[in-house]
């Protein structure tokens, strides 16, 4: 009736040699949402001579590439052994944080924050894949530190040890300085440490610290006057009319412009003129929104939405304590992310360059993106069969 | 136990999860709420504002590169410029009274009349565009109406921007000569103009987006040889404007890449020197009376080049008449550029070191001393330098009918004796060719001038060169071809203008093709129809002082770019290498010694320090139909080569002859008659051109190179 035994048995049940489970809900929600990106990658770019050089398709192509690549890092993920993957955890933990330092040594600086490494024809955001680290980190010392022992609480070193792990990406990422990951960052850090179980009370007193050190930033002028008012140019344009101000203002006007129905895919006006910068990139929601209207761009969300609804649900349905942390925090990455990035599009948001997962023109967030979904599947693939374990999450913990 | 301790962690693990699950949820209907907001609710409001605003797109021109002299002092820089430009879309949306009235506002101020600003706003292609005025850039672009216009116009225009919606005051960089050391180099350096649509289609069938309908790219010198360095990379900035031309914001912008700097190996203070030299010379010689044609000499044209001799580098290069290269920056006048080309003028477009043509003269004999050395003559041969000499029905005389017996090429070279090299062409005609038709002769005088590169492009980095010609068999049947139907109608018809005419048209029509011991014997002492370029011989005897070898000719040394990085480094190639002994070399360079100390230059050489700098030479005038004789000077030492040629300037020596000694002495740093060189006192110190690039430091200023060539 524990949940002891059950785990003692799993490695023998692994034996039985048919083709791993898959999540088709899952594997169809993201295909749709790479295919209706990549669209709207090639709808961003190809009326822009200056940015694709006279080709048309340039990006598109660089994007297929990007998204091919992804798939396979992602085939690769759900094929790997769970043990391996938790050997892996720390080399691509460490991995990202040295491209992080990296990126503080050597980086290229894109829109004022240096976030890009630049090597050879490629260039990545080490920023993309720490996301990603953390959530694994993570969960694998919270793994590591309940599943051996007798002690199965979460108690203060395991809190402790979490906001280690996420604090010194956090701290690199911070010194670019990459205002929007950090959002991002510690939506996800939250959401980890809400899953694992931690006491009411860390939750609590975390909460607060991040809000004061927040408003300490502000207050005590750690950022500055244009910082702060790029942050909130969203509430209103005039704060910086012709930076962040003049990004939402567009953004909204491309939106706006698309009606119910949407100027149709090539046809937006807004989109062809390169009204709103960035377009391909961080704005990539704006082309929806304009070109397929509200249909189009309301599809897009609800995609993302059954998208982190299957997450959660691996995560609930994972057997050990690594799958379920790992998923969760994939959930609430990607979710806060697609919020944050749409938001920002929709004026709600401030203006931060966060990629949209799976849509967004680059191949740092769409290989960090990719892999996770493979992660996902991985652990979809390994959680145990029984129906008692019913889709519907509301049911389950308790009855057993 | 265990499962005790466990279950309120799970449990509230999963609770959470229920939380976070709920939590997610309400952030997408969140989004989704929003969206319906701004596409449904307030979708009319967004749709008007997107139809009222458009993109203007504004180029920034890059700065053109640089171009520097051998120690970094710049030659050709850039100033900036402020320009007038004007957004079609937005004067589009005015009505036309608006537009009209704005119009002629502009024009009063910017001073460039209205029905001009207004064929500029057509798009070339349209039915009413007028070629050269119309607008060929992308239709998007602001078109710049008025160029170099003074600042108190452009803060006018930015600061009641309200009143002139659609106009727009920029800077953008022009070219500006800075003129170290009086240097003007005109030639040299080369001119811009705005490009053409047929360019500009060009440019955009080969994908070259380095240019655009307001580019200027360069037309001659190194400007236009170096052109694609030169030009940099445009930016360009897209900027989101409401119905009334104000501006929204930035929607995208590309930095402009400024052009790389060409480094040459032009020395500035040489240059400098050269010109004044060459102009005082023309100067002087117009003030001198010229005893065979009875006037002062008219001098209308000169040249001067400093090679390096042992590198094939252009160190100075100057040219007379010239011209001020900033009538060209903002757009010249026509009437500026029919003087430009004007013959009263005396063409200052053309650079004569290697556009003008002229028969060589006596400066010709040492080369032909070489192929003569080379084919049956020896140093122990002796001929007679006669007053004259009988060649078919004609008497050939020596210059001013002085005779000196029988002597050998050394003495021959530094008397310059006509009849003696007559007697050296007489006795290969005789040998080879004394079958007139025969194109095909042996001529070993002709196989050496080729040798020396006569004939044909010496290849310098600057466009334009004319190749020269020797007048060979060849070239008489061609140029008999040409123009034998001419002749032959006026010989025929009688239509002869005088007697000289009336019997050349005769003659030249029955057996111009001819190659007569008359040709063989002309040729020998470079005169006739053989005509070279000032480079071309300065590249001959720079193969005499440095053993044989021919090369391209180089101004420029490197190409860097705005970091300092050095992305090209330029060398004069070998062209090939004179095919002769190096005995012979060695006999005619040593006999050059003697023309300073003992020959045709001696009277200018007076007290000159020959034994430290020894100076070798030739001097000639050539004789032109219809006009004074060309003077010309060709000197070298083992470090240089300087050639100075004027036109209707009399004798080499006499004219040229102090200019020639002048830059000799500053060459090396000789303070005047009887002093020694002082190395640290020649004009570029320690003698020889540095090896090294100038140094780029990072807050932009150039520094002179850190190895200088010799001797400190």
């Amino acid at each position: 009736m524990t949940i002891l035994p059950v785990r003692s048995v799993l490695p023998l049940r692994r034996t039985r040699p048919n083709l791993p489970r898959t999540d088709w809900v899952l594997v169809s929600v993201a295909g749709t949402i790479l295919v209706i990106g990549l669209l709207l990658v090639w709808s961003a770019t190809s009326a822009d001579d200056r940015l694709t050089g006279g080709h048309p398709t340039g990006y598109l192509a660089r994007q297929v590439v990007n998204v091919l690549i992804g798939l396979a890092l992602a085939a690769g993920v759900v094929v790997t052994d769970h043990r391996w993957l938790r050997i892996l955890t720390p080399v691509v933990y460490v991995g990202s944080i040295v491209g992080l330092l990296l990126v503080l040594v050597m980086g290229t600086t894109v829109n004022g924050s240096r976030s890009w490494l630049m090597l050879g024809g490629l260039s990545l955001q080490p920023a993309e894949f720490a996301k990603l680290a953390v959530v694994v980190g993570m969960a694998l010392l919270l793994a590591e530190r309940t599943e051996g022992s007798r002690k199965r609480r979460v108690g203060t070193v395991e809190v402790v040890g979490m906001l280690a792990i996420a604090g010194v990406p956090a701290a690199l990422i911070l010194l670019q300085p990459d205002l929007g990951t950090m959002l991002v960052l510690s939506a996800t850090v939250f959401g980890v440490l809400a899953i694992s179980g931690a006491p009411r009370r860390w939750i609590g007193s975390i909460f607060l610290a991040g809000v004061t050190a927040a408003a300490a930033a502000v207050v005590l002028g750690l950022l500055k006057a244009y910082q702060v008012n790029r942050f909130m140019a969203f509430t209103n344009p005039d704060l910086d009319p012709r930076g962040a101000g003049y990004n939402t203002t567009q953004a909204r006007i491309a939106i706006g412009n698309g009606g119910l129905f949407g100027q149709g895919l090539f046809d937006g006006s807004q989109t062809r003129s390169g009204f709103v910068p960035e377009q391909h990139t961080d704005f990539i929601f704006t082309v929806a929104g304009e070109e397929l209207g509200l249909l189009g761009a309301g599809l897009l969300i609800a995609l993302f939405a059954v998208l982190l609804w299957r997450a959660l649900l691996i995560s609930v349905r994972a057997d050990d304590m690594f799958g379920r942390l790992a998923a969760a925090g994939i959930a609430c990455w990607l979710g806060f992310q697609t919020f944050q990035n749409i938001g920002m599009c929709l004026g709600i948001m401030p203006v931060t360059g966060v990629p949209l997962p799976l849509v967004s023109y680059g191949g740092s967030s769409m290989f960090a993106t990719l892999a996770a979904i493979g992660l996902l599947l991985n652990i979809h693939a390994r959680s145990s069969t029984r129906p008692a374990r019913a889709p519907v999450p509301l049911r389950s913990p308790v009855r057993r | 136990m265990a499962a005790v301790l466990i279950r309120p962690s799970a449990h509230k693990s999963r609770l959470r999860l229920i939380v976070l699950q709920a939590l997610l949820l309400s952030l997408f209907v969140t989004l989704f709420a929003r969206l319906w907001y701004l596409q449904v609710l307030s979708g009319d409001v967004y749709q008007a504002r997107a139809a009222e605003q458009s993109v203007r797109e504004l180029v920034v021109q890059p700065p053109r590169g640089l171009i520097v002299d051998a120690m970094g002092r710049p030659l050709v820089a850039n100033r900036a410029s402020w320009v007038i430009s004007a957004d079609r879309t937005v004067l589009g949306r005015l009505d036309e009274a608006d537009r009209a009235h704005l119009l002629r506002r502009v024009s009063r101020i910017v001073d460039v009349p209205v029905r001009r600003i207004e064929a500029r706003l057509v798009l070339c292609g349209q039915p009413d565009a007028k070629q050269g005025v119309c607008w060929n850039g992308s239709p998007y672009q602001a078109v710049p109406i008025a160029q170099d216009v003074s600042q108190a116009v452009a803060v006018k225009i930015r600061e009641q921007a309200e009143d002139y919606p659609g106009i727009l005051a920029q800077t953008e960089s022009l070219r500006a000569y800075p003129s170290p050391f009086g240097v003007n180099a005109a030639g040299v350096l080369g001119y811009l103009s705005p490009i053409t649509a047929g360019e500009l289609d060009e440019a955009a069938r080969r994908h070259d987006d380095s240019v655009n309908g307001a580019s200027v790219v360069g037309r001659a010198g190194l400007e236009k040889s170096y052109d694609s360095w030169l030009r940099g990379q445009p930016g360009y900035r897209k900027v989101a404007v409401d119905s009334m031309g104000r501006v929204l914001g930035d929607t995208g912008e590309v930095q402009a890449t400024p052009g790389d700097t060409l480094v040459t190996s032009i020395d500035a203070r040489l240059q400098g020197f050269v010109e004044d030299q060459l102009h005082r010379t023309l100067v002087n010689a117009r003030k001198t009376f010229d005893k065979v044609t009875g006037r002062n000499y008219a001098a209308d044209s000169g040249a001067v080049v400093v090679m390096e001799a042992r590198t094939g580098r252009i160190v100075a290069m100057a040219s007379e008449p010239t011209y001020d290269p900033s009538v060209w920056v903002g757009g010249i006048t026509s009437k500026q550029l029919k003087d430009l080309y004007s013959e009263k003028n005396g063409t200052p477009l053309v650079q004569r070191a290697l556009q003008g043509q002229f028969a060589p003269g006596s400066t010709w004999k040492p080369l032909m001393s070489v192929g003569a050395l080379n084919n049956g003559f020896t140093p122990a041969t002796r001929l007679d330098c006669s007053s004259g000499l009988q060649v078919g029905n004609r008497w050939f005389k020596n210059y001013e009918s002085a005779s000196y017996g029988y002597i050998d090429f050394a003495r021959a070279l530094q008397l310059s004796c006509d009849t003696f090299f007559y007697r050296v062409g007489l006795k290969f005609w005789n040998q080879y060719g004394s079958d007139p038709e025969n194109v095909d002769a042996k001529d070993p005088l002709v196989s050496i001038a080729k040798s020396f590169g006569f004939g044909e492009q010496t290849g310098i980095d600057l466009p334009g060169e004319a190749s020269g010609r020797i007048a060979d068999r060849h070239w008489k049947l061609a140029y008999w071809k040409a123009l034998k139907d001419q002749y032959c109608e006026i010989d025929r018809k009688g239509t002869a203008k005088n007697e000289f005419t009336r019997v050349y048209a005769h003659e030249f029509c029955l057996e111009g093709n001819y190659y007569r011991a008359s040709d063989a014997v002309n040729y020998a002492i470079g005169q006739g129809d053989t005509m070279v370029t000032p480079l071309q011989l300065a590249r001959a005897y720079a193969a005499l002082s440095n053993g044989g070898t021919l090369f391209e000719p180089r101004v420029a040394k490197a190409v860097v770019d705005p970091q300092g990085r050095v992305v090209k480094r330029i060398r004069a190639k070998v062209a090939g290498h004179v095919k002769s002994s190096k005995a012979a070399l060695r006999y005619v360079d040593n006999a050059l010694k003697g023309t300073p100390r003992e020959g045709t230059l001696a009277w200018k050489f007076i007290g000159f320090p020959l034994d430290q700098v020894q100076v070798r030479g030739k001097t000639g005038s050539a004789e032109v139909y219809g006009k004074q004789s060309t003077s010309w000077v060709a000197t070298y030492t083992k470090d240089y080569v300087v050639v100075m040629m004027v036109t209707q300037g009399g004798t080499g020596s006499g004219t040229s002859g102090p200019a020639v000694r002048a830059i000799w002495e500053k060459l090396y740093g000789i303070a005047g008659e009887g002093a020694r060189p002082v190395p640290g006192k020649a004009v570029i110190p320690g003698i020889v051109p540095p090896k090294g690039l100038p140094v780029f430091t990072r807050d932009g200023s150039i520094l002179p190179p850190r190895s200088t060539g010799g001797a400190p």
